[in-house]
This record gives structure tokens, sequence and C-alpha cells, in this order.
């Protein structure tokens, strides 16, 4: 049976985890293809990004906070690594919630503290709560070296390249958590029939249901499983936080280049808390790994087993790119679940 | 290798193996240590079983046990996997300049405890201290020596359709640690299962050679240990994921921090595979232990796909669970 090819993308990490541990690709009937989008936040951060995390590693007398997902994103450097740095010396420590990177400023009133703001919609209320606090208490050694980065420029972006070959959207319950309904209305005045989705493997199955169902129709509508948690109007105090924090910034993306008004900045109010504004950060000219083709499976142009570093050269101990460092990265889902059986 | 030792090759993952197999092995290589079983079989008046571990958690005191209470428990578990009775310890403590003396009393309290809970003498020992700065707090090494009680335990005696056993939730050491070393993350209320096993694997001992090997799940958890018993081998092993006990506030922590409990480590729980036709035996004889009250069947040994071990989801799908690849890093959202 010849049935027409259904292509659905998430654009969250975390589903990209949940739909690989749970095995459901290869549940699904062979012409229903789950791609992964931008969705993972290392993933999508530029090399020259990683590199001025590595190059503030060289600040003497610097402590460097960071989730746990950055410490094994490569350098343009071969071999080099936040890890790498930790282990010749650098203090790198990894942190859980930006607050504990404030309180690690208060504990070392003599050093500097920077923490890696890394994420999207979900991350940057936390991180703008972090950078409140530092300022409620009077420190004057914390920073953040903000990468927080916009879902809807991404997926506009990815909307705007003629190759774009995506039928529907299973949309991030947790940045709609933020956002609302309303915030995720883009994907249907894109055209894209969207469904905002949970991440219990129930949540998941429902959700391509009802994309199918969709696609079938022909409408191109956002629905909402995920009601139990995501309200229409989202966390209207988290994002009057974020606003008050941040500002909307150019920013650039692994695989997508330079996006107008898709990064998270820190407000000119707040610069003293900016790492980019505090230290002058040069490291050089940063290059992606020859051959990485990271970019490529963020815009679902190239599954993760398709690239040829795949599995031989590029694997989760040795990562030739960020989509196989990040424990949500595309690769690294494909590769710790690989060959479903 | 690289030319720092990272934290990964702590992990007791890949990288573990790669600087035991290639860095240390080869040094000191004899029949005993080649196994690279939990602990040796060695010659004496009568078979000895000797199994050595060194403990460097931090931080040393967390929900559900300590350091010295791990230091005992890591050895004899070991010792009592390969299947001796463990009569002797030795205790090597390495102190930090600066270290309190009362956490020094309350872990050696906490060493004889454990010690006398687990039938066992602390024979001999040594002490060091080094400059503050060059340490943390305070490491632990044991070795245990016991009496070979149940010989011909290997991986090698794995046959298709043995049953594998774990004797209760799995994670909860690797949880109850991470949470106690950052105190401010998650309210959750998650102990340590750091506790001896030598009384369930003596008793075990009863099924002769219908128990093929026995292995406790520290470092690296369950799956890896499960991948250590089919490694190079014809065999694999198959799961159901639904039949793996998780505590419900384990797994709640480890979805918010992007941990698989599968990967965390155990320090009071064992996995042993036997014949089918012991296993409601096994079963019986390590419910009848308090710390085995949990045990159950979690899955099979199969020909059907050789080296690998595969979970069975939910949904039926099968996803292949490999040996943990450098240090679990926590996830961001």
């Amino acid at each position: 049976m010849a049935e027409k090819v259904i292509r659905l993308m998430e654009v969250c990490g975390s589903h990209t985890m949940a739909i690989a541990k749970a095995g459901i690709k290869g549940m699904l009937p062979d012409n229903v293809k789950l791609l992964s989008g931008p969705g993972c936040p290392v993933c999508v951060t530029a090399q020259e990004t990683i590199d001025k995390a590595l190059a503030l590693t060289e600040i003497p007398g610097l402590i460097l906070t960071t989730y746990g997902d950055m410490i094994r994103v490569p350098g343009s450097r071969r071999g080099d690594n936040l890890a790498v740095r930790k282990a010749a010396g650098a203090d790198v420590r990894i942190v859980y919630s930006p607050m504990d990177a404030v309180k690690i400023a208060e504990e070392n009133p003599e050093r500097q503290v920077v923490f890696l703001g890394v994420g999207f919609e979900t991350s940057a209320p936390g991180t703008a709560s972090a950078i409140a606090a530092a300022c409620d208490a009077g420190l004057e050694n914390f920073s953040v070296l903000s990468m927080l980065k916009l879902l809807e420029p991404s997926v506009r972006a990815l909307a705007a390249d003629p190759e774009f070959n995506v039928d529907g959207f299973i949309c991030p319950g947790h940045v709609a958590v933020i956002i609302g309904e309303e915030g995720m209305r883009f994907f249907s005045e894109l055209g894209f029939p969207g469904v905002i989705t949970g991440f219990e493997t129930a949540d998941i199955l429902k959700g391509i249901a009802m994309l199918i169902r969709q696609i079938k129709a022909g409408t191109a509508v956002l629905q909402n499983e995920y009601t139990s948690v995501v309200r229409p109007e989202g966390n209207p105090v988290a994002r009057e936080e974020i606003n008050r924090i941040f500002e909307k910034r150019t920013d650039i993306w692994r695989g997508l280049g330079e996006i107008p008004e898709s990064g998270l900045g820190i407000r000119g109010a707040y610069a003293k808390y900016d790492a980019e504004r505090r230290f002058h950060i040069d490291c050089g000219p940063s290059r992606e790994r020859p051959g990485c083709r990271c970019g490529d499976v963020i815009r679902g142009k190239l599954d993760p087993k398709e690239c040829p570093l795949f599995g031989n050269v590029c694997v989760p101990e040795e990562p030739e790119g960020p989509c196989m460092v990040s424990s949500e990265g595309a690769c690294a889902a494909a590769y710790k679940y690989r060959g479903m059986i | 290798m690289e030319e720092f030792v990272t934290l990964d090759y702590g992990s007791g993952g890949g990288k573990t193996s790669k600087l035991i197999s290639e860095m240390i092995v080869p040094l000191f290589s004899n029949e005993a240590l080649n196994e690279l079983s939990d602990g040796a079989v060695v010659d004496g008046a009568d078979k000895i079983v000797m199994s050595t571990d060194s403990f460097v958690v931090s931080p040393v005191f967390f929900p559900g046990g300590d350091i010295g209470k791990l230091a005992v428990c890591g050895t004899v578990n070991d010792v009592s996997m390969a299947g001796g009775e463990i009569r002797y310890l030795s205790l090597a403590c390495i102190l930090e300049e600066g270290f309190p003396f009362a956490d020094v009393q309350r872990i050696l309290e906490s060493i004889g405890r454990a010690a006398a809970e687990a039938g066992v003498m602390v024979v001999t020992g040594d002490t060091k201290v080094v400059e503050r700065g060059r340490g943390d707090g305070i490491y632990l090494n044991t070795t245990g020596v016991g009496i070979l009680k149940t010989p011909g335990l290997s991986v090698k005696k794995l046959q298709e359709g043995d049953k594998v056993i774990v004797s209760g939730t799995v994670g909860d050491h690797g949880c109850a640690v991470m949470l106690a070393r950052n105190e401010n993350l998650v309210e959750a209320d998650v102990k340590s299962d750091c506790g001896p096993l030598k009384r369930m694997a003596l008793a075990l001992g009863a099924l002769g050679g219908d128990l093929r090997v026995m292995r406790d799940p520290t470092r690296g958890g369950l799956a890896t240990t499960l991948n250590e018993f089919i490694e190079d081998s014809e065999l694999g092993i198959e799961l159901k994921e639904n039949d793996i006990p998780v505590r419900p506030a384990v797994e709640t922590v480890c979805d918010m921090l992007g941990l698989d409990p599968l990967y965390l480590a155990c320090e009071g729980r064992m996995i042993c595979a036997v014949a089918p036709e012991a296993e409601e035996r096994a079963l019986a004889i390590l419910r009848s232990f308090p710390e085995g009250e949990g045990a159950v069947t979690i899955g099979e040994v199969t020909a059907a796909h050789p080296g690998t071990l595969v979970i069975r989801t939910a949904l039926g799908a099968g996803r292949i669970a490999n040996k943990l690849a450098g240090d679990q890093l926590p996830r961001i959202c």
C-alpha cells in the first residue's frame, strides 16, 4: 500500500529522548517518520559561543558554572572541551540550577563566577531569577553568558527554507507551559498542523495520532494534548521575569545561522551581570569540526544515522558535534537507543 | 589515553574499562585478576576469595549510609558475589589534613557496625594523611578475604533461557548521593540501599549449578553490569522495562535531571542469573531476607541478539542498552 509519507518534527530535546527511549519510531507504520528539529539547547549553540565559554576558563580565578550537558561539547580546537579544561586545572563546576551559581558567587566573594545560561523559554525564567537575586544581593562577582534562545524564530527560519519538508509539529509541552497556547499559534499561521504534547509515551502517541488526523483531514490548526499542564495563556509571571531581565537580539544558531530576534541578551540595566560585557572574551576564529553535520541534523535534513561520522568517529565518549554530546541531542538519542530490535 | 585523568575514568563505564584493561591489568596480569570478576578466586589452604575496593564518595555522609558503611559493604559484596564467605577485611584510610576527628570517629563506628552486621573482621589496616587540598576529606580502601563456598560462578555458565533476577529496587544509592551532593536540588525522600549481600549470596549457593553468576550493580548500574555478563558472548539478555523495580521517588528525580536509573549505582542489590527451573527457588531464598524482599525476575538470557542487552519497552519495542558512556550528565530542561 503506497501511502503518503508523513513527516512529523519535534522541537524539544525531552521529546527526542522520550521518543527514543520508548521505541516509538520503530512501532509506527513505515510511512510515518519522526524527525528532531532544533530543540536541544546545547545542539543549537553556535561554535563561537562554545569557544567563548571555553575562553572564560582562561581568566585567572574565575569559576565557570554550567549545566552538565555543556562540559563535553567540543571546542574548535581538537581535544578541547570544558571537561579537559577542568582536568587541566580550570575551576569548572556543574550546577543543577542557576541559583546554585549565585550561591557559589556569594560563597566566593573574591572570585568571579560565570553561569552558562543555555536553554529556551523553559530555562530563561530561572536564569532571569538568578540575575535578579544577584542584583538584590548586591553581588559584584556574578554574571551570565547568555545563550538563551527562542522557539518561534527558529521554527520560522526552518520553514522559510524551500527544502524544508515537514507535515506537522509535535509542539514542545515544556515551552508551552511558559508561552501558552497563544505563544504556539505561529505553527498554524505558518500552515503547519501542531499539537502541544506531553512527555509520557501515551501523550506522545496521542499527539502523533492527532497530527495524523489533521493531516488526513487537510487541516492545520494548533491543538493541545497537554491540557493538564499547559494553559492557554501560559505563565505570564515567568514571561514578565524574562522580559524584565532580557531583551530579544539577533543570535547565531548552529545549522540555521543568524536569525533576527531569536536570542535573549541581558538588558542594559543589568549590564554588569552580562559576562560578555564584563569580560573581553577573545577566543580567536571558530570553526566546526570538518565533516560534522549537526547543522543538517538540526534542520531535519539528515537522519543522525546518515551522518558519515555517526557511531564510528563520533560517539558519546568522543563527540565531534554537540548533537552527540547532550543527552537530548538527536545523535546521542539515536546512538544510545540505536538498533531497536 | 588523554593527557589528564578526567572524571569519566571513574564512571564505571567504557573509559573505566579502558583504564583497567589497558593500564592496570597488563601490569598485574594473573589468572585471578584477568577474570575481572567482583572478587578474585585464588588458591590457598582452602579456596580463598579476595577483593579490593577504594571509596572516594562525596559527601561522606548521605541518607542511608556513609563512606565507612560503603567501604565495608562494597568489599563484602564483591567477595560474596564471587561465591566467597567473607572473613577478613583490611582497611586503609587516607585522610586530608583538617578533616574533623569527630567525623573520623563517626565513620569508624559505622565501619564497626557494618562489619559486625556482615560478620567480618577488620584484621589489618593503614592510615595516611595528605596535605590540605590534596584529598577530599577521607578516602578509604578495603580488601576482603573469604573462603570459597560457591565455586564455579562465571558469566561463561550462562545458558539460553536463564532467568535474570534483581534483589530489589535499582538506582537508590546513586540517586541518594546525587541528592546529598546538591542539597537544594529536589525535595525527595530517597535513601541509599547500601547494605551487605553476604547472607543472600551464601543462601543462593544451595542452588548449586543452577546458580550461574551473581554481581552487584555498583558504578554503571544495572545496565552496565548486565552488559558485562554478555560481552563477547554468543548470548544476549532481554529485560522487560516494566518489570525492573524503580522507586517512584527515584524515577521522579531521574526524570527531572535527565538521568537513567538503570545506570545509577546500587550498593546493596544483587543481580543473579539462574536456570529457569530454579527461578522460583531463587526468588524464595532472596525474599526470605529483609534485604531481598523486593526480589523479582526482570528478564532472561537469549540467543536472539548475541552480546547485546535489549530492554523491551511497554510498547513492545526493544531498545539496546549499552554500557554507560562516561559519567551521566544532568540535562537542562
